[in-house]
């Protein structure tokens, strides 16, 4: 049945994020972002709101709540409309967690899933993004070669969130069986890995002061059961579809700070003796911005809630929420960053890093998920 | 909780609308090119809405809500190929549906809407010299005795041709600007009401659109919609607003029927370039595509976009919500795909999608009105910006 209505749960989680988004998130933001450093206490006081442990079974101390795609979008757009780099400090564990809930033997969710559903923040990190340009998930140059009963990983991954400080990553390689996506695997990787080297990032344009880290991986020897999934392995698709869902739903809350910050100013701004936001030139920017904030979400929330229901028609819905907020929130970003004229191009205001932020998040297939 | 599924019962109506619309496929052409042939009431082979309506008696309670059901059987069924009857905005259910229906129902008096309910009623404001500004239109009425004698001329009114009556709007007090705008019910055989024309247009030629003059025209007195004969000072009159309220039940509406026409484009091209080898692979990255997968791609996510926007504003309907600003977004996004969806599918296709050996150029000119009427693009764009700005309708023209 189609209906657009939240879960009471889901308009409580909203509500609390927004205040948090509003009041703590945002008003830090271009400092932070100036600094280039993403302090603890943001990641700490992210993770008081419970939204990583909540979904882990109870069984692993967690909060046994449902395993709900669409509930995270929600909490992805709302903090992502305080702040986007604070949002993936904040939810980037999140990407390991629920691929093991998703995905995990039972003896690997024992193993990790309850480092995580204590009150102190834990590292931990999906290793997708690669060094080609043209990157494509399903074409991972990163190998896993059979070794007996264990596996050999070689290859390099870039710009992974958290890296400086995760003690587990979740790696994709390429498997030696199947062709595309099919081929993908994912395997836990332990921070002290032997053959596993990590630096910093010489940095980056858009989500700036989230700490990302490069992994070089050569060699690395890792036991049969470091696959995800055992046996079974994983759905890749599923997997990378909830980074990319994962990734738009918090370009949708850049994208809606962007124009509910342009609105008043452009009411406020006078040019030629008239307010800006009555020369309809801006008045209908402002209300395509408005019109596309909403398409755009209705785009996320179908595929979150479509990959949730594990929906046969999941993976064409990612892929056009992908598409559609790739294009729709880098637009809005520089639309609203054009409202502000010159001012937009000066470091005072956030226009100019929100722009950098909808471009960081709307190339990447990730780096949350939902 | 929030769902985007459809259940079995609603996935089989919408299939046995989609082979409805289907069934009469082999006359489109025919109505294409004789545009003001009225089909007969069953076409050989013709299947009914008597198929569909069995299936209705299956729903259940916590199917999709009505309205915004509503919305996707007209997708499906403007997606289609066969021959149109009227605009498609309502369900072909044999009952008389016109836009001035809607009206009566929204701003008449009871006594008004069991006296003229069952009649077909067109919806007449626009003239040659008002579109958009509708409150700049000039035909008037005054009282005179127990009658309102209206004078004036009207265009582009849709139905105008086959309906039983219109709606129509007329001033009563030009310098009251849309204060004293009134809506009145003028039935047809009146003696001063003409039907000038029938317009001959790009597209939607099924559906008929005449040019009506009005000369010394007297209408009985009880025939002014909602009864109200006073001029309020300072804005708008109970009535202008009633107008205004069905629009935001009527733009879902016609802003689907835009929709419509991108979706069948969408899926012509889609399966014409499977035939030829060329289909999307969902599972391949932005940078591993062909141009025209990219393109399908974007092609189906702005259809998939608007038809959202579409079903947003009617369950707020639905579940009793105020959709106003909704209503507006959903007729931008459904005027935006109507037009560069069949413009897109027809440049993927190249030179043979021009052919009447093919419907796909129909879609073009067929889905090309919904970015006009009930409000054009700019108007919507208009209407939501005063909203998100606080603005009336005197500080952003
Ligand atoms: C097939 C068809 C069926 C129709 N059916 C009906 C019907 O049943 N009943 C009825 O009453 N009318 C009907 N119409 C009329 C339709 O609603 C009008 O054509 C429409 O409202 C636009 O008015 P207009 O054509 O006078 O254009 P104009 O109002 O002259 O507009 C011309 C251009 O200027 C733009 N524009 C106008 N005002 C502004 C503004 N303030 N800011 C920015 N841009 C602006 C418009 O968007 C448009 O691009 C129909 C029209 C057609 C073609």
């Amino acid at each position: 049945m189609i209906s657009f209505k939240l879960s009471d749960e889901q308009t409580m989680i909203r509500d609390s994020l927004q205040g948090f988004a509003a009041e703590v998130l945002a008003p830090k933001a271009r400092a932070i972002d100036e600094a280039g450093d993403m302090p603890a206490e943001v990641i700490a006081q992210g993770w008081d709101f419970g939204l990583i442990a909540a979904s882990i079974p109870e069984a692993y101390g967690g909060g046994g709540g449902d395993r709900s795609c669409l509930t995270n979008a929600v909490a992805l757009e709302t903090l992502g409309g305080g702040c986007a780099s604070q949002a993936v400090a904040i939810m980037a564990p999140g990407q390991f967690v629920n691929a093991l809930i998703d995905f995990g033997t039972e003896d690997q969710k024992a193993e990790h899933l309850t480092r995580f559903a204590g009150e102190t923040p834990v590292a931990a990190a999906l290793a997708l993004q690669e060094s080609q340009f043209g990157f494509a998930a399903e074409a991972q140059r990163t190998t896993a070669a059979r070794s007996g009963n264990g596996w050999v990983l070689n290859g390099e991954k870039r710009l992974i969130p958290l890296g400086d400080r995760a003690d587990h990553f979740l790696v994709l390689a390429r498997g030696p069986d199947g062709e595309g996506l099919g081929a993908v695997e994912a395997f836990i990787v332990p921070r002290d890995a032997t053959g596993l080297s990590l630096s910093a990032e010489t940095g980056t344009q858009g989500l700036k002061p989230v700490p990302k880290a490069k992994m070089t991986l050569n060699e690395v020897v890792l036991p049969g059961s470091a696959r995800l999934g055992g046996d079974a392995g994983i759905d890749a698709a599923r997997l990378i579809n909830q980074a990319r869902v994962g990734a738009a739903a918090l370009a949708v809350g850049v994208s809606r700070q962007a124009t509910d910050f342009a609105i008043p100013y452009a009411r406020d701004r006078v040019a030629f003796g008239e307010a800006i936001g009555k020369k309809q030139s801006i008045a209908f920017m402002l209300a395509d911005m408005h019109i596309e904030c909403e398409s755009m979400r209705w785009m996320v929330w179908k595929a979150a809630s479509l990959l949730e229901h594990n929906d046969p028609g999941a993976a064409k819905a990612a892929v056009l929420a992908q598409d559609y907020v790739r294009r729709k929130a880098v637009k809005i970003a520089d639309d609203a960053l054009q409202i502000f004229g010159g001012h937009g191009f000066i470091r005072d205001l956030p226009l100019e890093m929100w722009l950098r932020n909808a471009r960081a998040l709307t190339v990447l297939d990730g780096p949350v998920s939902v | 909780m929030a769902d985007f599924r459809v259940s079995d019962i609603d996935q089989q109506i919408i299939d046995k609308v989609i082979e409805v619309g289907n069934s009469t496929t082999a006359f489109t052409r025919h109505y294409e090119d004789n545009e003001h042939e009225f089909p007969p009431e069953q076409l050989e082979g013709e299947m009914g809405f008597d198929q569909v309506l069995p299936l209705f008696f299956k729903r259940k309670p916590d199917d999709t809500p009505m309205m915004t059901f509503q919305m996707l059987l007209s997708i499906a069924r403007g997606s289609t190929n066969g021959v149109v009857r009227g605009l498609g905005l309502a369900m072909p259910t044999g009952r008389a549906n016109g836009l001035g229906n809607a009206a009566l129902a929204s701003a008449g008096t009871k006594e008004q809407v069991s006296k003229w309910g069952n009649l077909f009623l067109a919806m007449s404001i626009t003239e040659p010299g008002a579109g958009s500004d509708t409150k700049a239109i000039q035909t008037t009425a005054r009282l005179e005795g127990e009658e309102w004698v209206i004078d004036g001329d009207k265009i582009f009114v849709t139905d105008g041709v086959r309906c039983d009556g219109a709606v129509v709007w007329a001033t009563i007090d030009k310098s009251a600007g849309r204060a004293g705008i009134k809506s009145f019910l003028v039935e047809k055989g009146t003696p001063g009401f003409d039907l000038v024309r029938k317009e001959k247009k790009l597209g939607i030629r099924s559906s008929d659109t005449a040019a009506y003059s009005f000369r010394n025209c007297r209408i009985p007195r009880e025939n002014l919609l909602g009864g109200d004969e006073t001029v309020p000072v300072g804005g708008g009159s109970a009535s202008y607003r009633g107008v205004m309220k069905t629009f935001n039940m009527t733009r879902p509406a016609v802003a689907s029927g835009g929709v419509a026409k991108a979706r069948g484009a969408l899926d012509f091209a889609t399966s014409a370039l499977a035939a030829e080898g060329l289909e999307v692979d969902w599972t391949r990255s932005h940078a591993q595509r062909s141009a025209t997968e990219q393109k399908l791609i974007e092609m189906e996510a702005d259809t998939e976009a608007a038809t959202l926007s579409v079903l947003h504003a009617a369950w707020l309907a639905d579940v009793g919500l105020p959709n106003n600003m909704e209503s507006s977004i959903c007729k931008a996004k459904g005027g935006e795909v109507c037009r560069t969806i069949p413009q897109g599918a027809m440049e993927l296709l190249g030179g043979m999608s021009i052919s009447h050996d093919h419907l796909v150029e129909k879609y073009l000119r067929d889905g090309r009105i919904s970015d006009i009427y009930e409000g054009t693009g700019q108007i919507q764009r208009l209407i939501i910006a005063r909203g998100i700005l606080g603005y009336s309708s005197e500080e952003l023209t």
